[in-house]
């Protein structure tokens, strides 16, 4: 490895502009990667205030601080920003950093239309933050934009729209340069078998972006023409299906799904096997389970819808179909522990939070798995027990994972390492809190309590009350993690190149902090 | 999970809550912790499924952590070991995709009969049709023509913390929906408005209620009491106002309970081709309005800023009698502003209309009565 300093000498022309104009103009794949992380952070705090006035609210029964109409708006814009600002782009971004240095790439394939798809973004995101401030408030009839309820938006409809249209554009560019980079900028030797498994989950995630974005924006699209101009595809009234928008909205939804968790699975597949000091046990088989969990994903969908009243066939294929996904997830569940199973292993942070996403992502399936009983969804349905399993997968699940990641990736970003005790704390203060918040709501929902409830029955206070300390804990706990980046960033103990002692991959050959051009010349992979 | 785990979550779930607890006073939600078996063939079903799938999980998850655990105690470098080198085997990758399989096929099995059970809504000894509205029920006997609206019957000083809460806070209704006991009760589903979905869990289970089409569902308690619920699919502002109760009563109660239905429906046509008084008017208006008005208008008539408009010196309640009754009977189409003419009597629309246009320091002095009603109808 060169010094800092001959680095610089060498390299004088490729030292990035200064400025405003960098990160306004950038096409570096590195620095479009950070943009995307920090987007992705500021989205998880305004989303997590969103969470916290709602935990709030439902410290105890009664109407206490907001009104039900702005409650309902605060779960709605919670949702979608979480899913749309914060779990999606943040995923985009450690693609935008990893993937080139992990297949040996210089670069994304299409740099200048990765620029647009990061600056998209922020507009998209201000533009449905801005309907809070609207006449009628902000949208208020769930993430999922269920009509006929939706079509109530005031003011706010036309621009949770085009918001939603713009999320999609920003993540079908995403989606093409992924695959392009993949397929087509791979170093010599460097097969598709042999790529990280954090570059396959990728590679598969991107092709189910490209299949169902489109089918959000036709579904979105079809309530904006209900509403301004005179069609009826989703009004009984005139000739069309208020479910018809369901089974759309779900097909896109499921897939949706497994977009935000199989990049997660990539991370976990990378992680483990380095702190384990052992290779990923069962590589080809990860690798077709991810292809399997893609490919069920578009004939699962309705197993959101169990109760709208389809035929009986209908709910039997459908709980069939979402059982299976069972199998495969199992299989990468297995795979990770037997990569666990006599290696020698070291907890630093990444591996804890990696070691919680097993555990955890583990208990989210088996509410999933649950959930997917058509008779007994017949209760769990639109409870609270389904709040609690999308949070574990999503938040222990996806959320975690992306934790994980930055603090693996983090000394190879920014040169130094981490706080480890601090990087500790936020783990342990985290994985305390998150299951005093998620953990109690599998009661209330099997107890009775309907999701997005603004107000509750009596018997349901004390695991609310459980339920919103952990809330507030863990929202605070995020500082840390916030402080923990910022003094890496600022400073620390050097990183070495390798950083961790059992790590293993391309992006591990190129000195800490990674240079802002890698790979110029691409390298031989035996 | 390991024990080790579960002890540290509940430690700290108890001393978390111990405050909470305090707060709470007898703190008689704790026990609250699973499904309800349920009063009726189908709960029962529900429930046995669910503890069968839980269990099941639980010992795949017993023996999963459990490694995990084992592996994070024993395999860890701080023990000196070194690492093993494997990292394939077709042979237990073939073991552990073949096992969870066959599990899922003991677990589809069940599965299957009881969704059949449960979607058999064929022979029933009654018909019942259940509306959703933005934010109430209604309950159409169709084998008896009796019909009427499940309110709320939480007063609003309650939630808004004015007044203790009472036992059923938010799952008492002024109008319960009566069933008799040991008889095949065929629910049918529909909507007005929003998509609204019909829960109460010793029923065993819900049903989405959306308009323009019809959805079926059974129940068939076998024990007399009193089962409450709540709708389970956002319908707006309200949803969290709209319990369901549910009354099983013997069937010679119930029979009584019908015929007495039938004649205060008759008493009601009678009264609607009277003269009544401002006062009587007043009076009626004023429940009418906290029931069907006051969720989105406010019970001060100022409604909310932006999305529900405030009649208090509004533009419709003070201004002319006909367009006042045309908005009430026909809504607003796009907006939240449902069209009361098939909800309420000639009488009670009379008596809101009045009541809109004199409270709040309306004072237009104008008395609606319900043949003004009949008229504009």
């Amino acid at each position: 490895m060169s010094t800092a300093t001959t680095t610089h000498e060498a390299h004088h022309h490729d030292e990035p502009p200064r400025g405003l104009k960098r990160w306004l103009f950038t096409t570096n794949h590195k620095d479009i990667g950070t943009l995307y992380l920090i987007f992705s952070l500021v989205m998880l705090f305004v989303g997590g205030i969103m969470a916290l006035v709602i935990r709030a609210e439902l410290w105890e029964p009664g109407i206490q601080y907001v009104d039900p109409q702005f409650f309902n708006a605060m779960t709605t814009m919670h949702g979608l920003i979480m899913v749309f600002g914060a779990i999606m782009p943040a995923f985009v971004g450690l693609a935008n950093w990893l993937i080139p240095m992990m297949i040996g790439a210089p670069d994304m394939a299409l740099p200048r239309m990765n620029n647009w798809s990061f600056w998209i973004l922020p507009f998209a995101g201000a533009m449905l933050l801005s309907t809070l401030f609207m006449e009628g408030g902000a949208p208020a009839a769930g993430w999922t934009m269920y009509p006929p309820l939706v079509l109530q938006t005031g003011e706010a409809f036309p621009f949770l729209i085009f918001s939603v249209h713009l999320l999609g554009l920003s993540s079908i560019m995403g989606a093409i340069n992924i695959i392009a980079t993949i397929l087509n900028m791979r170093a010599p030797g460097m097969t598709l078998m042999k790529m990280p498994l954090f570059v396959w989950t990728w590679l598969i995630t991107a092709y189910l972006l490209i299949a169902v974005m489109p089918v959000l924006a036709g579904a979105v699209t079809m309530l904006l023409t209900d509403k301004y101009f005179g069609t009826s595809f989703f009004d009984a009234a005139g000739g069309g299906d208020p479910v018809m928008f369901q089974h759309i909205f779900w097909f896109f939804g499921h897939p949706e799904v497994y977009i935000m968790i199989l990049p997660a699975f990539g991370v976990i597949s990378q992680i483990i096997p380095t702190f384990a000091r052992k290779p990923l046990f069962g590589y080809s088989s990860m690798v077709y389970a991810t292809a399997s969990i893609a490919f069920l994903s578009f004939i699962v969908w309705a197993h959101h819808m169990f109760t709208v009243g389809m035929p009986l066939a209908g709910e039997l294929f459908f709980m069939y179909a979402t059982m299976l996904i069972a199998v495969p997830t199992g299989v990468k569940v297995f795979n990770w522990v037997a990569t666990m199973w006599r290696g020698a292993m070291t907890f630093e942070t990444p591996m804890l939070f990696a070691v919680a996403f097993v555990i955890l992502f583990t208990i989210g399936g088996f509410s999933g798995l649950m959930l997917a009983i058509a008779p007994a969804d017949f209760q769990y349905h639109d409870s609270y027990f389904v709040v609690a399993h999308f949070h574990y997968v999503l938040v222990t699940g996806a959320l975690f994972a992306i934790f994980a990641a930055v603090y693996y990736w983090l000394p190879k970003w920014t040169g130094h390492m981490y706080d480890e005790r601090l990087g500790k704390w936020h783990f342990w203060l985290s994985v305390i809190s998150v299951n005093v918040l998620y953990f109690p709501q599998h009661f209330l929902g099997l107890a009775g309590m309907p999701r997005r409830y603004a107000d509750y029955a009596i018997q349901f206070t004390e695991w609310n009350q459980v339920s919103t300390i952990g809330a507030f804990a863990f929202g605070l706990s995020q500082l840390l993690f916030v402080y923990v980046i910022w003094k890496c960033v600022r400073g620390g103990q050097k990183a070495t190149a390798q950083v961790w002692e059992g790590a293993k991959g391309l992006e591990w050959t190129v000195p800490s902090p990674a240079p802002y051009h890698t790979f110029a010349e691409a390298p031989e992979v035996k | 999970m390991s024990a080790k785990k579960t002890t540290r979550r509940l430690a700290l779930t108890l001393l978390l809550s111990a405050p909470a607890a305090a707060l709470a006073g007898a703190g008689s939600g704790w026990g609250l912790l699973n499904l309800p078996e349920g009063v009726t063939p189908i709960s029962r079903e529900a429930y046995d499924l669910h503890m069968l799938i839980l269990w099941i999980c639980v010992a795949i998850g017993v023996v999963v952590f459990g490694a995990i655990f084992v592996s994070i105690l024993r395999h860890r470098k701080s023990r000196g070991v070194q690492p093993a080198q494997f990292h394939e085997s077709t042979a237990i990758e073939v073991v552990w995709t073949i096992i969870p399989f066959l599990i899922l096929v003991g677990m589809a099995v069940p599965a299957t009969k009881a969704l059949i059970a449960m979607e058999d809504t064929s022979n029933p000894d009654l018909t019942i049709k259940v509306t959703g509205y933005q934010w109430k029920w209604r309950y159409d006997y169709l084998d008896e023509g009796i019909g009427f609206f499940s309110n709320l019957a939480t007063p609003e000083e309650q939630i808004y913390g004015d007044a203790p809460k009472g036992e059923h806070y938010l799952q008492e209704v002024d109008n319960p929906l009566v069933i008799p006991v040991g008889k095949k009760v065929r629910i049918l589903l529909t909507a007005n408005d929003v998509i609204h979905a019909w829960w109460v869990p010793a029923l065993g289970g819900k049903k989405d209620a959306i308009p323009g089409f019809v959805n079926e569902w059974w129940v068939r308690v076998d024990e007399p009491g009193v089962y409450r619920g709540e709708c389970a699919e956002l319908c707006g502002r309200g949803h969290a106002y709209m319990p369901i109760v549910v009354e099983a009563r013997p069937e010679a109660e119930y029979r009584q309970w019908v015929a007495q239905r039938k004649a205060a429906a008759e008493a009601e046509k009678a009264a609607a081709t009277k003269t009544w008084s401002r006062d009587e008017l007043m009076a009626r208006g004023e429940a009418v309005y906290r029931k069907s008005c006051a969720a989105c208008h406010q019970a001060n008539g100022e409604g909310v800023p932006g999305v529900f408009p405030a009649l208090k010196g509004g533009r419709i309640t003070t201004g002319p009698v006909r367009e006042h009754i045309e908005i009430v009977l026909r809504g607003k189409p796009g907006t939240a502003m449902a069209a009361f003419g098939p909800q309420l009597s000639d009488v009670d629309l009379a008596a809101v209309i009045t009541y809109e246009r004199n409270a709040w320091g309306n004072d237009t002095g104008d008395v609606v009565q319900p043949a003004d009603i009949a008229a504009a109808r």
